[in-house]
């Protein structure tokens, strides 16, 4: 029951399944998404200057992609937990390590799309500048940053649902966890931007950092995971 | 019952922590209020770090404790719900001292710096610390099992472990690359003659004697209260035997 | 000399603990494979916790419990894959259609679009019904969906809590006719029930949980 082969086939039809609610139901693109863009509006009438804005812009898509993680990771966790769905694969013994890498693969492509929306309105709202060498390095950074994303937002979305009901305690679980990821992403980000006098080479650094800790938190979590939503 | 009413209040063990406490406590107090020199340039606001730095080791230890404790709860065989306990404790009396150290870091900071805060890596890291632990007794908190409770705490407080690490790794590079004029005027560094560095040690026992007896206590109430719901357990199991033999 | 038992479930003396109540005081019982057992007996008596101590849910306090003739206490793992348990939640995505829901539980297990159409039109469920999201179907509709989950999951093992719960006369009629059928084909059902004189008739073996424990009535 817990062969490798097994973990690669449940992550793929967990991803598979999460993904295909998705393209039924639209809630992230219907509403996570708008909210986002509404967001980055937001930012421009709150800052209210073109100059501070193309400065800081690296930094405002990523707490865009923040405050829209923790909806989408509710989100990934409401439809196991409506119907008791989480419990049905927990009882019928299903590999947890492929509940984990399929979520957070799911997980992972919403969370792309996202940011490419946040990406386009940055250059067309906040008018930022890209090189193809800035693309090379935002393109590793937002790869990076949204795979540790994706596997911090699965485990502690599932500490959570497990414990019926208690999904407000997310934020506070995962804002500290997550607090490398944005500093690390925000600082590339500027690097790819050139904002505020940042240089390119500066960037990959911080893309290191965002890589490690994808690698720890991937590991922690297929270590981890199957403790968080047993009963 | 018996036995629960004879347990007295204390242990050979946590009556010698509270002891060393109390007389480290007195040695700290008096000698860090009166007899030890103020320092050139920071005058009598250098008083303050006897009573910062304990409280940030101790904050640090609990930290430590906490985790290996709940390593042990997780990879021990029996996972015993005594480490569980241990990792609680710690990480409650910790969060105190934690807040201990905020607090009096950033009355320095004022006095010293002019300001209550500065994003500086070791203040930065122990504000995330804080934050975490506020976090891992929420989950504490959730109910369930004591087992899914000890495991589900457990997992969090290793993740913490991953965390704070990352936390002050990043926060290092952000400080480096980021060269901006320093409001410090003093980066901390304090000429300290025998009697203060001798109170500081003095004062390091003392609050982590305190940490230890307050561990110990705390962990001995938890440990009574999992004795009494078993009691409770057990007269409840014969009261349902009684019942159904009766109908 | 137990695990050569060839009962699926033997349970001996078994106490356990949910929510910090002893809500099983010592049951016994045995059940032998393509039985329909009902449990019944007044809310709070212990009969959901039994089952979901069979499904492997559960530590064994005291006592010794052998499901599927493993051992409850340290092989929990192994019974959980061959055993269904159908509680007071049917466990369905409901923004997806019934053929998708019983095909993510197909593609779980490898099985076959062959074993999906047999266990759709064991549900009567036909083409239209399959692609309507679940959420928009009736209780009763719920209920055949989630059956035809544990049919191509290939539960040896059914464990099912109040099962005609918020079903009308006709829906009722239809779980039962499904409940015969699966245990002809070498299904072993258990059917907790509070309804007696709805569920009696289907059952071959009445078992009465009184206050956590069990008392056996022919």
């Amino acid at each position: 029951m817990s062969t490798s082969p097994n973990i690669a086939r449940v992550a793929r039809v967990v991803a598979a399944k999460d993904l295909r609610i998705e393209m039924r139901s639209h809630i992230v693109v219907q509403q996570v998404l708008p909210f986002a863009g509404l967001v980055m509006v937001m930012f421009a009438f709150a800052l209210d200057n073109d100059d501070v804005l193309q400065r800081v812009a690296g930094g405002l898509v990523w707490l865009a992609t923040l405050f829209s993680l923790f909806i989408v990771v509710q989100r990934s966790y409401a439809i196991e937990t409506s119907d008791g769905a989480l419990d049905a694969l927990r009882v019928a013994g299903v590999d947890s390590q492929g509940i984990f890498l399929g979520k957070s693969a799911a997980l992972f492509v919403q969370l792309i799309t996202l940011e490419l929306l946040l990406f386009v309105l940055a250059v067309v709202l906040y008018q930022v500048q890209l090189s193809l060498a800035g693309l090379v390095l935002l393109v590793t950074c937002v790869l990076c940053a949204t795979a540790g994303l994706a596997f911090v937002g699965t485990l502690y979305g599932g500490l959570t649902a497990g414990a019926h009901g208690r999904e407000t305690l997310l934020p506070l679980l995962l804002l500290p966890v997550v607090a490398p990821v944005v500093l690390s992403a925000t600082r590339a980000t500027e690097s790819a931007f050139l904002s505020g006098g940042a240089v390119l080479a500066d960037g990959w650094p911080w893309v290191g950092v965002l890589a490690v800790f994808a690698a720890l938190f991937g590991i922690g979590g297929l270590l981890s995971f199957g403790a968080l939503i047993e009963e | 019952m018996n036995s629960t009413a004879v347990r007295s209040v204390g242990t050979p063990s946590t009556r010698l922590f509270g002891l060393l406490a109390i007389a480290c406590m007195t040695w700290v107090v008096v000698g860090g209020l009166f007899f030890t020199p103020a320092d050139l340039n920071q005058g009598e606001s250098v008083r303050i770090m006897y009573v910062h730095v304990p409280t940030a080791w101790v904050a640090y230890l609990a930290f430590i404790v906490t985790g290996v404790a709940s390593a042990m709860f997780m990879f021990g065989k029996k996972h015993s719900l005594g480490f569980d306990r241990v990792a609680g404790a710690s990480a409650e009396v910790g969060l105190m001292f934690m807040a201990i150290t905020l607090i009096s870091g950033s009355l320095w900071g004022r006095l010293t710096w002019g300001t209550f805060w500065e994003w500086d890596p070791r203040l930065t890291t122990t504000a995330f610390l804080f934050v975490t632990y506020l976090g891992y007794m929420a989950v504490r908190g959730l109910g369930g099992s004591p087992q899914q409770r000890a495991r589900r705490s457990a997992v969090v407080a290793m993740l913490a472990v991953l965390e704070i690490p990352l936390v002050h790794f990043s926060v290092v590079m952000w400080r480096s690359l980021h060269q901006r004029a320093s409001v410090l005027s003093t980066d901390g560094d304090i000429k300290m003659d025998g009697l203060m560095l001798t109170t500081l040690f003095v004062g390091v026992i003392g609050f982590t004697c305190t940490f230890a007896w307050l561990v110990s206590h705390r962990q001995r109430v938890m440990a009574m209260r999992d004795i009494l719901l078993a009691t409770q357990l057990d007269s409840a199991l014969n009261e349902r035997i009684a019942e159904g033999s009766q109908s | 000399m137990d695990a050569l038992s060839t009962s699926i479930i033997d349970l001996r003396d078994v106490v356990a603990v949910y929510n910090g109540y002893p809500a099983l005081a010592g049951a016994s019982l045995s059940v032998e494979k393509g039985e329909i057992v009902l449990f019944q007996g007044p809310n709070g008596a212990g009969k959901s916790t039994l089952l979901r101590l069979c499904a492997g849910l559960l530590p064994v306090e005291r006592g010794t419990a052998f499901v599927l003739g493993c051992n409850v206490q340290d092989e929990r793992e192994r019974i959980r894959s061959r055993v269904g348990l159908l509680g007071h939640n049917n466990g369905l995505y409901a923004d997806l259609s019934i053929a998708d829901n019983i095909s993510f539980w197909a593609s779980m297990v490898g099985a076959s679009q062959i074993e999906i159409d047999a266990a759709m039109s064991r549900m009567g469920i036909d083409g239209s019904l399959a692609s309507r999201s679940v959420g928009n179907l009736s209780a009763g509709q719920k209920r055949r969906c989630a059956l035809a989950c544990l049919i191509v999951r290939r539960a040896e093992l059914w464990l099912l809590d109040e099962p005609h719960a918020g079903l009308d006369a006709k829906g009722r009629d239809e779980i039962d006719a499904i409940l015969r059928e699966a245990s002809q084909l070498g299904a072993t059902i258990v059917v907790a029930s509070h309804e007696i004189e709805r569920a009696q008739h289907l059952a071959t073996r009445n078992v009465a949980v009184v206050a956590g424990r069990v008392q056996e009535r022919s």
